[in-house]
């Protein structure tokens, strides 16, 4: 991949709007921005309802994920641009469910709803219909998405690359500082992984960096990029971000990103913790 | 409502005494002279080294919260068609910091 296959400028989204092969999808944390305002045209995911299942801790499954774009309107053949909130977190994360399931062609909108916004670029409260269609996923590609036994034996063998901010890296914190500090879970990260904050990424407008200054970034964190990678946080959503950055930009072969992430770690019994603000040992 | 700032964001449902609130609102000099809240603009929370920390868009009232814990934080407001703006600001378990932010 790269950044020409994975990435559109807001420019171009603005000259696509009436381009019905295009389809704008809206994924944001908070999952009432798009009802106050979307790009036109655009439809919206639910990263809390149509894309987690709703009894176990899991995502939907092939099935549900077929159900789920055909009844938006979304086609296997459609150029699928996602954007959101919160510098493309969620955005990010469902590129990642996307490419899980097999969807050819999807993108992401640089600096996503943000920079549209910064840009003050037009959004509009018109609801948007799409025809039903029939879509077809393929099974989960499992060479992205990393288990928890997985990210275990990764100690000390694989690149672990924790994306959270230092504070929660180095346990100070237990979640990002716009939610209150109200998970149970131990704080710390996992050992030997290596402390790369998502926002490294990203300019202050939400767009990437170049891809020169990204891999500058990784080098000097002591990413080898010889080696596998895992990229975790706290629910997965910020290191598909970095998922996105390290495989589709910079196009690192074997990169997984493992949703469960501290949530699921941080709450494992026996497993391996480090606290403060270097790696530790394995 | 105890704790609560007049004419801030309310704080009922938040237990204060745990919290590091970092919490104001954005205004934007308006023609008349007087400043009018910007809701759509974007708060940028960064640590004592300047790292990114957390990200929140302001509300239909220009106003933003922040969970944070102790110590020194930059709060970093981008807008629409107006500069960037640093504020520095000093948070504590126990308290709420209260930042009022002029673009």
């Amino acid at each position: 991949m790269s950044r020409e296959n994975s990435l559109v400028s807001a420019q171009w989204v603005e000259d696509n709007l009436d381009n019905d092969k295009v389809v704008l999808v809206e994924v944001d944390e908070d999952t009432t921005a798009y009802d106050k305002g979307h790009i036109k045209g655009a439809i919206k995911l639910d990263w809390t309802t149509d894309l987690q299942d709703q009894v176990r801790r899991d995502f939907v499954n092939k099935a549900q994920f077929e159900a789920l774009l055909s009844e938006r309107g979304v086609a296997n053949d459609d150029t699928v641009v996602l954007y959101g909130g919160n510098n493309n977190w969620f955005a990010a994360y469902a590129y990642w469910y996307f490419k899980l399931y097999g969807h050819s062609d999807v993108k992401l909108l640089d600096g996503g709803r943000k920079k549209w916004e910064l840009d003050s670029r037009e959004l509009t409260d018109e609801a948007t219909s799409r025809a039903a269609t029939s879509y077809t996923a393929t099974e989960q590609d499992a060479s992205i998405r990393a288990f928890r036994d997985e990210t275990v034996a990764a100690i000390g063998v694989k690149n672990l690359v924790d994306v959270r901010s230092p504070d929660e890296y180095a346990g100070r914190l237990l979640a990002p500082a716009h939610l209150p500090q109200e998970q149970a879970q131990r704080a710390g990260h996992v050992p030997t992984s290596i402390n790369v904050p998502w926002s490294k990424a990203a300019n202050d407008d939400g767009t990437f960096k170049s891809d020169d200054e990204l891999r500058e970034i990784y080098g000097a964190a002591g990413l080898d990029d010889s080696k596998d990678t895992i990229a975790l946080c706290r629910i997965g959503e910020r290191s598909s971000h970095t998922w996105f950055v390290l495989k589709e930009l910079l196009g690192h072969q074997n990169v997984k990103n493992y949703d469960g992430s501290w949530t699921e770690y941080g709450s494992l019994v026996g497993v391996p913790v480090a606290l403060g603000d270097e790696p530790g040992e394995a | 409502m105890c704790g609560a700032t007049e004419g801030g964001l309310s704080l009922d449902g938040i237990d204060v005494n745990k919290e590091a609130v970092i919490q104001g609102q954005v205004l934007r000099a308006a023609a008349d002279g007087q400043s009018e809240p910007v809701p759509n603009a974007y708060v940028r929370l960064l640590d004592r080294s300047g790292e990114f920390t957390a990200e929140v868009p302001t509300s239909a009232t220009g106003h933003f919260r922040f969970f944070a814990g102790d110590g020194q934080w930059t709060l970093r407001t981008l807008a629409p068609k107006a500069d960037p703006v640093d504020r520095v600001v000093k948070a504590q378990v126990g308290s709420v910091a209260e930042v009022t932010v002029a673009i």
